[in-house]
């Protein structure tokens, strides 16, 4: 067989030939290093005491790596990585900016949290069934989704943390499990459907899915391509994950029936992958399109906010309470989107970040109330004060911080939001960022009025809680409590966080450092 | 030839959203399922159909020699099948476990985690 040589080819466009500095590893370490510990506690799944061990261990590993990346971001830019030594558009591309590490950070330390209180809430059986496991999976799913740089790949980390969910979800298979699974399932399979006949768009019109390629060639298309349908559709998939008013129906039927540490991960986790996701694309890819659709984004957003307050002033259930308020705050988090610029952009980011801390803490928190007061009922439960002074002046602050009163973490991005709505001219955005604070802190104060203030109607036996169940609750609510006093450092990082976006000049040099894409 | 397929990929939607618009269970599943080959054809037909030689480098050669057919719709299809399966196959499993646990494959009958009667939070101390 005689060997046919062409002369060798100048392969420096096509492939990375320097080896990649440690520091940059850090691109891919938190996805990678989630997967790898879900094969391994997959292994080790019927050893149940171990289990736990290594996963609280590799979650605190894994919030270590992404402040790294965190930091490392903060002093350099957006540093991006690729598969296989493909360069951009040609191979898939990691990219991280400072949203990206900042959400991947916060979802991490809340994960972390989850596991802790997961010891004492997932028994045996759930343990067996795969908890933890599917946790490091939805981690991996989540951090992918944060972290990459290419709109179908972003597709496929939704589709991990999705099927991930679902297990989790499931866990125990009760009746109330099930049948809230069906419409999770269902109506999130349909909402990454749309996403996914959005990206079939957008590469017939591009022809490239590489997210910095695209916000590099969307401006010269903008004449001839139909983007602001595009975009349209993409805001529809995304909203509906996100759980916004009308699409949001599947999360109240189902947040609130499976293991409560479940139903905590998700408040904090899932429908904010929506929002990041919301924001990479509308606000970095097509900024024009953005400002085009911010008025059906504000009304949507506003009319989230309401329902969503309005909804937990209307519930019995403490779970399905907390249900409504996590769309609340996605009504938030829309209407920064909407208002756009660096008090925008930067108001919803903070907002997201805040909501996941203090909503994972109050699912939490109502688990332990269950645990205290023998129910999630608001109509059983009573006499908490009187039973843990600790655990109620706990649930009081997150009470005040998903109010956004000072000084919690809700009142720095709730300020944001409302002074840019008051600044672009949207006085009626600004009122209803205002009437859904003041409707939560009925709806909050009333459920302190009744489960902790109220004395208990029958005597109930004496719970002992350990550690491990108080330990996540007071680490969340002290995070909480951090950024309300200290805001400096978060407010800096968002409002860089949000000019990176506004002006991707410094995103799209880290994936193409030669200029632009061929 | 691209308007043929979008034409196909039109039906195709129309069935899926019909059938996902009952409230039967087993009829959403089916919606599902063809919804899922839609979205297929539609990013094929994005890629641009081309009557072309398959994309293969010859031996010895760094490029290909003449124009090819574009072969990134095809791993993103891929990669689109075997999620859209996989979630399939979760969801008919799901719902048999529905249809077994909760006696019932009609949506609206389905309210164990929603019940129709839920009670009035207390509306006094």
């Amino acid at each position: 067989m005689a060997a046919v040589s062409s002369p060798p080819a100048d392969l420096s466009a096509a492939l990375v030939l320097q080896p990649v500095t440690a520091l940059d590893w850090l691109v891919v370490l938190p996805v990678a290093w989630c997967i790898g510990i879900g094969a391994v506690l997959m292994m080790v799944r019927h050893r149940t005491f171990l289990q736990p061990l290594i996963a609280v261990a590799a979650l605190g590993v894994l919030a270590g790596l992404d402040a790294a990346l965190l930091w490392h971001v903060a002093q350099t830019g957006p540093v991006t990585m690729v598969m296989g030594r493909w360069l951009p558009p040609f191979g898939i591309a990691f990219t991280v900016d400072l949203m990206g590490a900042l959400f991947a950070l916060m979802a991490a330390v809340v994960a972390l949290a989850g596991a802790v209180a997961a010891v004492t809430d997932i028994n045996d059986s759930g343990r067996r069934y795969g908890f933890y496991p599917l946790l490091m999976l939805l981690m991996a799913g989540v951090s992918g989704a944060f972290l990459t740089g290419d709109v179908f790949n972003l597709y496929v980390w939704f589709e991990v943390l999705l099927i991930s969910s679902f297990g989790l979800l499931v866990l125990g298979a009760e009746r109330e499990q099930i049948d809230g699974a069906v419409k999770y399932g269902f109506l999130n399979l349909v909402a990454t459907t749309l996403f996914l006949i959005a990206t079939g768009y957008l590469y017939g019109i591009f022809g490239t899915l590489n997210m910095a390629d695209i916000a590099a060639k969307a401006g010269p298309l903008r004449e001839t391509a139909p983007l602001t349908t595009l975009i349209a559709l993409f805001v529809f998939a995304f909203a509906m994950k996100a759980a916004a008013f009308p699409v949001n129906f599947w999360l109240p039927a189902s947040y609130h029936t499976p293991r409560i540490v479940v139903s905590a991960l998700f408040a904090g986790l899932l429908t904010k992958v929506g929002i990041y996701a919301l924001i990479r694309v509308s606000v970095m890819l097509f900024p024009f399109e953005r400002r085009e659709l911010s008025l059906v984004i504000a009304v949507v957003g506003a009319l989230t906010m309401i329902t969503g307050a309005l909804g937990a002033l209307a519930q019995t259930d403490t779970r399905r309470l907390l249900g409504y308020l996590v769309i609340s705050g996605i009504g938030s988090m829309l209407a920064g989107i909407a208002l756009g610029g660096p008090g925008g952009i930067g108001g919803a980011v903070f907002y997201a970040l805040h909501s996941m801390v203090v909503m994972t803490a109050l699912y939490l928190a109502a688990g332990l109330a269950a645990r205290f007061g023998g129910g999630f009922s608001l109509a059983a439960l009573g006499g908490l004060y009187a039973r843990h002074a600790l655990f109620s002046a706990l649930s009081l602050m997150l009470f005040f911080a998903v109010s956004g009163l000072p000084p919690f973490s809700g009142f720095w991005p709730k300020v944001m939001l409302v002074k840019a709505a008051l600044d672009s001219g949207a006085w009626w955005l600004a009122a209803a960022l205002l009437f859904t604070g003041f409707l939560t802190m009925i709806a909050t104060g009333r459920l302190f009025l009744i489960a902790y203030w109220r004395p208990a109607g029958a005597p109930t036996l004496q719970v002992a809680v350990p550690a491990t169940a108080l330990l996540p609750l007071m680490a969340l609510t002290a995070v909480s409590v951090l950024i309300g006093l200290f805001p400096e450092t978060l407010l800096g990082l968002v409002q860089k966080a949000a000019l990176t976006l506004d002006e991707p000049s410094a995103y799209l040099h880290s994936v193409f450092p030669a200029g632009s894409a061929p | 030839m691209e308007p043929v397929f979008a034409l196909l990929t039109g039906i195709f939607l129309t069935i899926a959203i019909y059938l996902m618009m009952s409230k039967f269970i087993i009829r959403m599943l089916i919606g599902v399922a063809i919804l899922g080959n839609a979205v297929n054809l539609l990013i094929f037909t994005s890629g641009r159909i081309m009557r072309e030689v398959p994309p293969v480098i010859g031996p010895g050669l760094d490029v290909p020699a003449g124009p090819v057919a574009n072969p990134l719709p095809q791993a993103l299809i891929l990669t689109a099948i075997v999620i859209s399966f996989s979630f399939f196959a979760f969801l008919l499993v799901l719902s048999w476990r529905a249809y077994s646990t909760l006696g019932t494959d009609n949506t609206d009958e389905m309210r164990v985690a929603e019940p129709d009667d839920a009670p009035l939070p207390p509306l006094g101390y």
